[in-house]
């Protein structure tokens, strides 16, 4: 009886690990939210937040160094450039796990 | 009349103090109450619910092993077998953000999650946490991440300012996300309940068009219980998603 149930335990790991192993693993990163609306919004949010946080480290930057507009300008474009690559992230096809 | 028909969508969102003159002398909010009330809740279910230790589990016990076994996966299965060690605090983000959802759709009650200010405190807590870690484990080598593996080195100015933005930029998003979709939510069923109101008082027509509005609200509120639970494992999984990326590097 309980070399048959180690036998059991033994098999039913066995067995769920296969199942995992065939499921596909979603990309982690839209998981949950996979409704047009919901990616729509959160790439949205991606944009938005990564412009705000670096204009706001360009305009205190400029405010610190009396640089005034030109690191402003210049932390649109790293901010829009950052903002792309979060949003890349989010939609990059999943790579396999490599742990 | 006049002032009390216009539609006021934000009232709900005021900071009022809760539970009388002690919570007025130390300025105890509506908001608080809340956050304790859920901790309550969610220590209650863990307590009473194990306590019979049953084998077969009853409903409670098993709401409690679902609660454990589903963030425990979670953890293990996005962070991998080290997620084991952050369980706990992935375990209180996620139900702290649950059960704000969850709660502030009940009526009469507050929705601390719709508040920036909880929101952006989570998501710091969080970003700090998941620093110190990566700082913990990998040292001064944590600050190669902001060069990803491959990158040409003459790109290295353009690319590390992007990164650290980029980096930066995810408790901005990880706390508008969870306040937007909850200040919506609740805008919205303020909207849709206030016309209702105003309609019943239009006359026997407009009692009859009410029921439009009031049936939307029914099917919102279905609406917003996923809402609250997605946008809580939301939460939760990008917090896995920073410690795995704290844990490995890349």
């Amino acid at each position: 009886m309980a070399d048959e149930g180690g036998s059991f335990n033994d098999r039913l790991r066995a067995a769920e690990q296969r199942r995992l192993d065939e499921q596909p693993k979603p990309s982690p990163y839209t998981a949950g939210n996979t409704s047009p609306m919901g990616i729509g919004v959160r790439v949205g949010v991606e944009l938005v937040a990564a412009m705000a946080v670096s204009v706001a480290i360009g305009w205190g930057l400029d405010r610190w160094l009396g640089t005034r507009p030109w690191l402003t300008g210049l932390s649109v474009l790293l901010g829009g450039a950052a903002g792309v690559a979060n949003v890349w992230r989010l939609m990059k096809p999943a790579k396999p796990r490599q742990d | 009349m006049a002032a009390e028909s216009k539609i006021d969508a934000l009232g709900q969102f005021e900071l009022h103090t809760a539970l009388g003159a002690v919570g007025r002398s130390v300025n105890f909010t509506n908001s608080n109450l809340m956050m304790v009330l859920s901790a309550t809740v969610l220590l209650s279910i863990l307590y009473f619910g194990m306590k019979p230790r049953a084998v077969v589990p009853g409903r409670l016990q098993a709401l409690a092993e679902i609660a454990y076994s589903g963030i425990m996966g979670m953890a293990v299965g996005s962070i991998g077998p080290e997620g084991k060690r952050y369980f706990p605090f992935v375990f209180t983000v996620f139900f702290f953000v649950l059960l704000g959802n969850l709660l502030g759709l009940l009526p009469y009650s507050f929705t601390y999650t719709s508040h920036v200010a909880v929101t952006f405190g989570l998501a710091m807590i969080v970003i700090i946490t998941v620093t110190a870690v990566a700082l913990a484990i990998h040292g001064l080598k944590f600050f190669s991440y902001f060069l990803p593996e491959g990158a040409p080195l003459w790109l290295a100015p353009l690319i590390i300012p992007i990164e650290i933005i980029s980096y930066l930029s995810r408790p901005v998003s990880l706390a508008i996300r969870l306040f937007a979709n909850m200040v919506a939510g609740h805008v919205m069923f303020e909207v849709f309940a206030t016309f209702a109101v105003l309609l019943a008082g239009a006359g026997a027509v407009g009692t009859i068009a009410g029921i439009v509005p009031m049936a939307l609200n029914v099917v919102l509120v279905g609406f917003e219980l996923l809402v609250a639970a997605l946008q809580a494992y939301v939460f939760a999984i990008l917090t896995c998603i920073y410690l795995h990326d704290a844990v490995h590097l890349h």
